[in-house]
């Protein structure tokens, strides 16, 4: 079991004949996963991939009967492609590309209000992968292995590190979700959280925070409300100062809020275990 | 980017809203001009941060002799790790109240929040925490605006009924500053309400999304170059660089952000200081890293580089040969250690260590490894 995502979800690739596109919808189909076509405006009608291309993501939806997409395409039609493909109904839109307008987020946050059924990853994050089935976006498929552990992170390569050492240490994992690093997200912690609790395959979680902004706290007061999962949160940016912008357009300490100090805080408080670094985090969570 | 205080004024001023009379100086000649055009002026500080005034960066002139100094003093000094490059001398304004009004992105809400209060002129965090109630919030629909009598409501709630009509508009073309230019934040306090009734701003702050550059090109060309931050930074941005100062003794190079800043906690773990954040996204290429190690070499307090590079489907051996190019290039003599993983990482680290460099096996050995040989370093 896993959530989201497994080897029977059909997807389709947003942007499949750009050079980003291509390459990762290939490592998506050397997994496994059930990749039926993608999108590329003006190219309608021919191949690529051995898939069939579609002008647009209704034309996809209707030929191929696709549930889930992957948004591969550049920032400033990337919100674009989102509202599209919540409108042709997809329900899991896994958005990868960096850099989009804060301002278009909220519009596409306000628009996504119509459109319930759609369940948005992303923007600016690694996509999510279910190990041995099926992955959306480009977390390497080479640092998981299947198993019980559920992950959701805020970071890219620190989810591989963490990823692969516990793949090492024989503790493979059910779902990893990348929910991404901007300040404007699709689904939070709290969401993701939620889906792992509903997931009997997943017995334990890790949570991989950092400054800025307030998820972390939420998903420790729903966690606080009583959770099945063995838990380890690690937060990264304790030593950043405040009002600098750490890489990730989200991640800012302001004023007072946002600090790894209360995100940490507030998971001991919810009884969840803390890693101080990310080599603790296999040790805490046997 | 933030926006220094005239720049956001003219930004203002473009959607309608009204300032004072003002004018940029570099030099006290320019002061002196400003005086004898403007009268009695406000000589301040343009810096793209918070508390200008405590630090000595706001000095009223009332004479040509007084501004001319003003701006002596004040040009060249350092506010908050900003060399002040010029001066706004602006017309003193006779004021009656002193309001806030503002927006920012709520990012609990998703949304952003327009934000009013009858007490202008003090910090409006600490409005928040001290007077919760003080501030009257609306939470706009991002498709359409706020409608007007959803601004008047918001005015009403403030307090402000008195103002309702001026602050209606006004708050309607301050507005604009988000479909116009993607505002992120923008503040006037005080908006100046003055002894002849006029509402005027008398301080803005604007901040306008990094991600929207592309759309706003005019606002890059206009506005990018003026600002002399910390060099490292500026020197970073020329070469595209994800680069923040931070004032220690040990540079960092990450990829991706996270790793990157939970390098910069190992280090600190470990007895040390990081000098920066530098993430070089994925793929860690070899012009890449020499960029970065270039600026970092720039900061002559940086006594050795910590490289931490995890690499997915990035090849060890490439990386490293890429690393070792980018040290003979620059011809650094400082210590540096390198930790990396990925496909190939045992020949990656053989390569390393056949020219001289420091492999360390995890993220936190390598931290130790660096700080171990910097202090060595100084007692040499």
């Amino acid at each position: 079991m896993s959530i989201l995502l497994d080897s029977t979800t059909k997807v389709i690739v947003q942007g499949i004949t750009g050079r980003e596109g291509s390459f990762h919808t290939e490592q998506m189909q050397a997994l496994g996963t059930k990749v039926v076509g993608g999108t590329s405006p003006g190219k309608g009608g021919t191949t690529h991939l051995g898939l069939p291309v579609f002008n647009t993501v209704a034309d996809a939806v209707e030929a191929t009967g696709a549930g889930a997409s992957g948004i591969f395409v550049p920032a400033p039609f990337a919100a674009d492609a989102i509202m599209e493909a919540a409108a042709a109904g997809i329900t899991l839109i896994v958005c990868i590309t960096e850099g989009i307008p804060i301002q278009d987020m909220i519009r596409v946050k306000d628009f996504l209000r119509e459109h319930p059924q759609a369940r948005l990853i992303g923007a600016n994050c690694p996509g999510l992968i279910t190990p041995g089935q099926a992955k959306i976006g480009i977390i390497p498929q080479r640092i998981t292995a299947p198993g019980f552990v559920g992950m959701v992170s805020r970071s890219g390569t620190l989810t591989y590190e963490v990823g692969s050492a516990l793949s090492a240490a024989g503790m493979g994992q059910s779902t990893i979700v990348g929910i991404g690093g901007d300040p404007v997200l699709g689904m939070t912690f709290s969401d993701v959280v939620q889906l792992f609790e509903n997931d009997p395959a997943t017995t334990h979680l890790v949570l991989i925070g950092e400054i800025g902004g307030s998820v972390e706290e939420h998903a420790a007061g729903l966690i606080a409300r009583g959770s099945r999962l063995k838990t380890v949160a690690f937060i990264s940016g304790r030593t950043a100062p405040e009002g600098k912008r750490m890489g990730h357009a989200g991640a800012i300490i302001s004023g007072n809020r946002g600090t790894a100090k209360s995100k940490e805080e507030a998971f001991r408080k919810a009884g969840v275990a803390v890693a101080e670094t990310t080599d603790e985090i296999v040790g805490l969570l046997r | 980017m933030k926006l220094l205080e005239y720049q956001a004024k003219e930004v203002l001023a473009s959607l309608g809203i009204p300032i004072p009379p003002g004018m940029v100086a570099r030099t006290p000649d320019e002061a002196v001009a400003a005086f004898s055009k403007l009268g009695p002026v406000a000589v301040k500080a343009q810096v793209p941060v918070g508390g200008r005034g405590k630090a000595g960066g706001i000095k009223l002139a009332k004479t040509a002799d007084e501004a001319r100094n003003a701006v002596a003093q004040i040009i060249g000094m350092d506010i908050k790790g900003f060399k002040v490059p010029l001066v706004y001398c602006e017309a003193a304004l006779d004021i009656e109240r002193e309001i806030y009004v503002g927006f920012t992105v709520d990012r609990d809400a998703r949304a952003n929040v327009l934000l009013v209060s009858a007490k202008g002129g003090m910090d409006i965090e600490q409005v928040a925490e001290e007077l919760p109630d003080a501030i009257a919030r609306l939470y706009p629909n991002p498709w359409r605006g706020p409608l007007d009598f959803q601004l008047a409501q918001l005015v009403y709630d403030a307090g402000l009924g008195d103002l309702a009509r001026p602050l209606t508009a006004l708050i309607k073309k301050l507005y604009r500053a988000i479909p116009d230019y993607d505002a992120l934040t923008a503040e006037i306090n005080p908006l100046v309400v003055t002894k002849n009734g006029d509402v005027i701003a008398g301080d803005a702050k604007l901040e306008i999304d990094d991600n929207s550059a592309w759309r706003h090109r005019e606002l890059e060309q206009r506005y990018g170059s003026v600002l002399e931050g910390d060099p490292y930074e500026v020197e970073a941005k020329k070469r595209s660089l994800t680069y923040v100062s931070l004032g220690g003794d040990i540079g960092i190079i990450g990829n991706g952000a996270g790793l990157c800043m939970s390098t910069l906690d190992l280090v600190q773990r470990a007895g040390g200081q990081a000098a920066n954040f530098c993430d070089i996204g994925g793929g860690a290429k070899a012009e890449v890293v020499e960029n970065a190690l270039a600026v970092i070499l720039m900061n002559p307090e940086v006594k050795g580089v910590l490289i931490n590079v995890f690499g997915g489907i990035t090849r060890g051996d490439e990386v490293a040969k890429g690393i070792v190019t980018a040290r003979d290039n620059l011809k650094m003599k400082l210590p540096l250690v390198v930790r990396m993983s990925g496909t190939r990482e045992e020949e990656g680290r053989q390569i390393l260590r056949q020219n001289g460099i420091e492999p360390g096996a995890s993220a936190w050995e390598a931290a130790q490894k660096i700080v171990e040989l910097t202090r060595a370093g100084v007692k040499a």
